[in-house]
């Protein structure tokens, strides 16, 4: 017993010296955990809520991309299970600042091209006949960019199998062309390692789900 | 046990109590500054991680082990950022807040009247897109063929040009990056309607006013025609060209920094072969035949900068005979050769501080040889007696400048302050000779200098305002006017707006009806202008009623068988109401758009005996466009119907004092059905080699007989309809364009 007091004692001490960069693991990971909770309750909204959480810790810490990124991944998530197409320039916009921000303090780093692509296409999404020869090869060129930025990283490849087998055959996308991207996603979320605990890890179950619908 | 039980609960209400001693609640609500409650507006306390977002009521609250002095943030886009110091001192503090919405682009209310605007901007006045303007059925790839599906804008198929809401072709002016464009279309021949001389391809945006537009423009009594060119192309590019009338083949170069580009190309122009397919009216000694060509650079200046030059050159000639319609048996011959050249130097640039300079050159040459003359049924010249008049020719030269720039201060939030100066040189030389061999020279030379400022005052998202004024000083006329504008927008709900608009508008007499003897003075116009608009979500409405009043018209007399101008005593006006209303959004895939304009209008100009509703303008004018993309096919499909009521016409005869009607009537409606195909088969191909536009179409497909009007014989007994030079007419036509790192293998892959 006396262990269990000394060890809450030691547990409240130890939460009111919480050293800066404590304080910042404790909160992303809560953040984390939070996104995946609201995916799995389908809360779309409460994403908003989480990217505002992300951004206040962005710009307390002013040193941290990952807030950045993160927010900007919890706006573009919205607005992709929102889809209300005339809404996603406005969202598109505020994404863009915060991977501006992020963009700042990590150059070219694979995650952030691929959030870049992801935004981009967006917008395409508002006005497709309109945008696409504008905005066609840039989604392109971000994704590039995110494949070759890191190799090891999946989430370029199941965008782009996502991205494919949601354009219709005639326009050359379709499970036929989708399968390929998205069994090398598979492939590479099986031995991906996020540098850290704090890193991008999302998007295997998702792709899990989007190559079983692509047999 | 028990006691344990007894101190690890002390521990833990200490615990407890020293961490409740440690946090303060902040809550409160965030409401806009008409007391609507704001959700999902985050809160941050700033340079700490605590904060919340409003909930659907607008309320927010939590907790913060902060202390003492902090500052509370709140921020949404669109809306000016709150910021206030609170002490935290572990009572529950309760910060209501109100944010003053900020004027942007995206939510404020925009000058519409009068104008419709095709671009890619997010702005209300946007009601076509760049590409409508290739893809309506009617418009034969010709930039003014689709605005004339738009309301305002006259069916007018035996001449060429918009007439806008009563005013005549000349009452539009064109501006491409902000200078004046002579020569926008070909040179005119008798009863056929001319093209465009350039592309709809090198354009980004159109901004077509039917009245009341800004006092950066001037010169134009009706309407003004602003287009804006292209910047960087998106990559290097070789493109060809062919179609039954054309074949064409052009180059872009993007250099590898993306800081500039160049690039050039030609065409070539035959008539030959369309019109041995498709009989035409005329008899053609001379086929048209076209050569053009051109040339641009574009250079980023700076972040902000970009100076852009585009070069054309154009020659081309045709001559043909019809049936003289003054002496059976004999022809008309008539023959022109064009050759015109525009060079168009534009910069932009911000100068910093919210500064930001536009400013551009264009110089126009432009020469047209015209020759007429009549002929036996051999093709031999005759000159007949009393028709002598009818040989002659003209030679026209015209020399062009244009120069403007225009300084713009941006203000607090969208508010503006614009000002500048404009300068038009022009120099028509003429020499007319007649069949004796006379000659009789004429020269009229020009110089109008402008000065303009307008504002744009934005007082919220909801009104806004824009008001100015030009002078214009005519060294010809030696005269000097006065212009005001003002034109206010009121934002009533979401996506609708009411709009007003005012203005006097200025036009010099048309050169062709100068040198007169007498002192002439600017024609005038004003417009009233008041509009309705609802855009939501795929779909938009608007409506516009006018009123234009116009003083000072031309009147002309005949000085040695010449149209010449005598004096300024002409007057007019046109009344209406036009309606407009697209649709993307009820079918899916499918397109439409309806217009429908009612004209009243009555003018005493030119040689008109008293004021007549002229015989370019319809009661009625409709339009419906319609277009479809069937992804299956990759294609799209477009028809579109134009209707006209039947516009009056008149043969207006001199008897040596006065005009007077020898004729007049009505002619019949006037009804075309166009329908056009585009075949896209690259369309979404990944990494494609080439992209490929393949194009039919067809224009009056149900051979309807269509009347523009009536020429009358010399001595004004015989009278002919005025009809198009062929009924149906069938374009087809291919499209390729390389994307310039990939032809090699495209070349090599044997295409």
């Amino acid at each position: 017993m006396k262990k269990t007091i000394f060890f809450l004692v030691a547990t409240f001490l130890v939460a009111t010296s919480f050293s800066q960069s404590e304080k910042y693991i404790a909160a992303m990971k809560k953040n984390i955990a939070d996104i995946d909770s609201a995916l799995i309750k389908n809360d779309a909204a409460r994403l908003v809520d989480i990217a505002a959480s992300f951004e206040r810790i962005g710009d307390a810490e002013k040193t941290q991309w990952l807030p950045f990124y993160y927010a900007a991944y919890c706006q573009i998530t919205f607005s992709f299970i929102k889809n209300d197409p005339a809404s996603n320039d406005g969202i598109a916009d505020k994404a863009d600042q915060l991977l501006a921000k992020a963009e700042a303090l990590e150059k070219s780093n694979s995650e952030i091209s691929l959030l870049k692509a992801m935004s981009a296409s967006l917008r395409m999404l508002v006005n497709p006949m309109e945008r696409w020869m504008d905005l066609g090869p840039k989604i392109q060129n971000y994704s590039q960019d995110a494949m070759t930025q890191d190799p090891t990283n999946p989430r370029p490849y199941w965008f782009s199998g996502v991205s494919l087998k949601n354009t219709p055959e005639q326009f050359g996308g379709g499970c036929g062309t989708a399968k390929p991207q998205l069994d090398k996603a598979m492939e590479l979320f099986g031995t991906f390692k996020p540098a850290s605990e704090l890193h991008p890890n999302w998007g295997k179950q998702v792709c899990e789900r989007d190559a079983a619908g692509c047999k | 046990m028990k006691r344990v039980r007894n101190i690890l609960f002390l521990v833990f209400a200490a615990l407890l109590s020293v961490l409740a001693n440690g946090q303060t609640t902040v809550k409160g609500v965030v409401k806009d500054n008409k007391g609507k409650a704001m959700p999902g507006i985050s809160i941050t306390l700033k340079d700490t991680y605590d904060g919340a977002t409003t909930d659907s009521s607008g309320k927010y609250s939590f907790k913060t082990t902060e202390k003492g002095e902090q500052l509370i943030v709140a921020s949404s886009i669109g809306y000016k950022s709150f910021e206030q110091k609170i002490i935290l001192d572990g009572t529950t503090q309760t910060i209501d807040i109100s944010l003053k919405e900020e004027i942007t682009e995206l939510r404020a209310v925009v000058l519409t009247a009068g104008t419709f605007e095709a671009s890619d901007r997010k702005r209300a006045a946007v009601v076509l897109d760049p590409i409508d303007i290739v893809t309506t059925a009617s418009a034969n790839g010709d930039i003014t063929g689709a605005l004339k599906t738009l309301p305002g804008a006259q069916q007018v198929g035996e001449s060429e040009g918009l007439y806008v809401r009563g005013g005549t072709a000349a009452e539009t002016k064109t501006f491409i990056d902000g200078t004046l464009v002579n020569n926008f279309f070909f040179s005119s021949v008798p009863n056929i309607a001319q093209f465009g001389r350039f592309s709809p391809f090198i354009f980004k945006g159109t901004v077509f006013s039917t009245g009341g537009y800004s006092a950066l423009y001037g010169q134009a009594l009706s309407s003004a025609l602003i287009l804006e060119s292209i910047d960087l192309p998106d990559q290097s590019s070789a493109n060809i060209g062919l179609t039954v009338l054309s074949g064409s083949v052009g180059y872009q170069h993007l250099a590898k920094n993306k800081k500039y580009s160049w690039g050039g190309s030609y065409s070539y122009t035959n008539l030959g072969l369309a019109f041995a397919v498709i009989k035409q009216r005329q008899d053609y000694q001379k086929v048209p035949a076209y050569h053009n060509a051109d040339a641009n650079f574009r250079i980023k200046t700076s972040k902000t900068g970009m100076l852009k030059y585009y070069g054309y050159f154009s020659n081309n000639r045709l001559a043909f005979t019809t049936n003289s319609i003054d002496s059976l048996g004999y022809k008309d011959r008539f023959a022109l050769g064009n050759t015109n050249v525009y060079h168009n130097l534009a910069w932009r640039e911000n100068l910093g501080s919210r500064w930001k300079l536009n400013m551009g050159v264009s110089y126009t040459n432009n020469k047209d040889d015209i020759s007429s003359s009549m002929q036996d049924n051999n093709k031999n010249e005759v000159l007949l007696g009393g028709l002598e008049f009818k040989r002659f020719n003209v030679d026209v030269k015209g020399n062009y400048f244009n120069a403007k720039f225009v300084l713009e201060k941006r203000l607090k939030g969208l508010s503006a302050l614009r000002f500048g100066s404009e300068y038009n040189y022009s120099n028509d030389k003429s020499i007319y000779t007649d069949y004796n061999g006379n000659k009789y020279p004429g020269s009229v030379k020009e110089h109008i200098n402008s000065v303009f400022a307008e504002a744009d005052i934005y007082i919220t998202n909801d009104v806004a305002a824009k008001a100015g004024t030009r002078f214009e000083h005519s060294a010809l006329l030696d005269k000097t006017n006065i212009a005001p504008r003002l034109s206010i927008a009121y934002k009533l709900g979401k996506g609708s707006q009411a709009s007003l608009a005012y203005g006097i508008f200025y036009q010099n007499p048309e050169r062709r009806y100068l040198p007169s003897t007498s002192s002439l003075t600017f024609m005038k116009a004003t417009h009233y202008i008041a509009q309705f608009q609802k855009v939501a979500n795929q779909q938009s409405f608007r409506t516009e009623l006018f009123y234009k009043k116009y003083d000072n018209l031309l009147k002309t007399a005949q000085t040695t068988g010449q149209e010449t101008a005598i004096n300024n005593n002409g007057f007019g006006d046109a009344k209406g109401i036009e309606f407009f209303w697209r649709d993307k959004k009820t079918i899916k895939n499918f397109d439409y758009w309806i217009s429908y304009s009612y004209l009243d209008t009555k003018r005493d100009f030119l040689n008109f005996p008293f004021a007549i509703t002229p015989n370019f303008a319809a009661k009625h004018t409709a339009s419906l466009v319609t277009k479809k993309f069937v992804q299956k096919w990759k294609m799209n499909l477009n028809a579109a119907y134009n209707f006209a009521s039947g516009r009056p016409y008149y043969n207006i005869g001199f008897d040596g004092a006065n005009y007077k009607f020898n004729d007049r009537g009505t002619i019949p409606d006037y009804h075309n059905v166009s329908f056009s195909i585009n075949y896209l088969p690259f369309i979404g191909k990944k990494n494609p080699k080439a992209f490929a536009v393949y194009v039919l179409q067809v224009s009056n497909i149900f051979n309807i007989k269509q009347t523009y009007g009536y020429q009358y014989s010399y001595n004004g007994y015989r009278k002919e309809a005025i009809v198009p030079t062929s009924r149906m007419f069938v374009f087809l036509g291919a499209f390729i364009s390389f994307g310039v790192d990939r032809s090699d293998e495209v070349i090599n892959n044997g295409l």
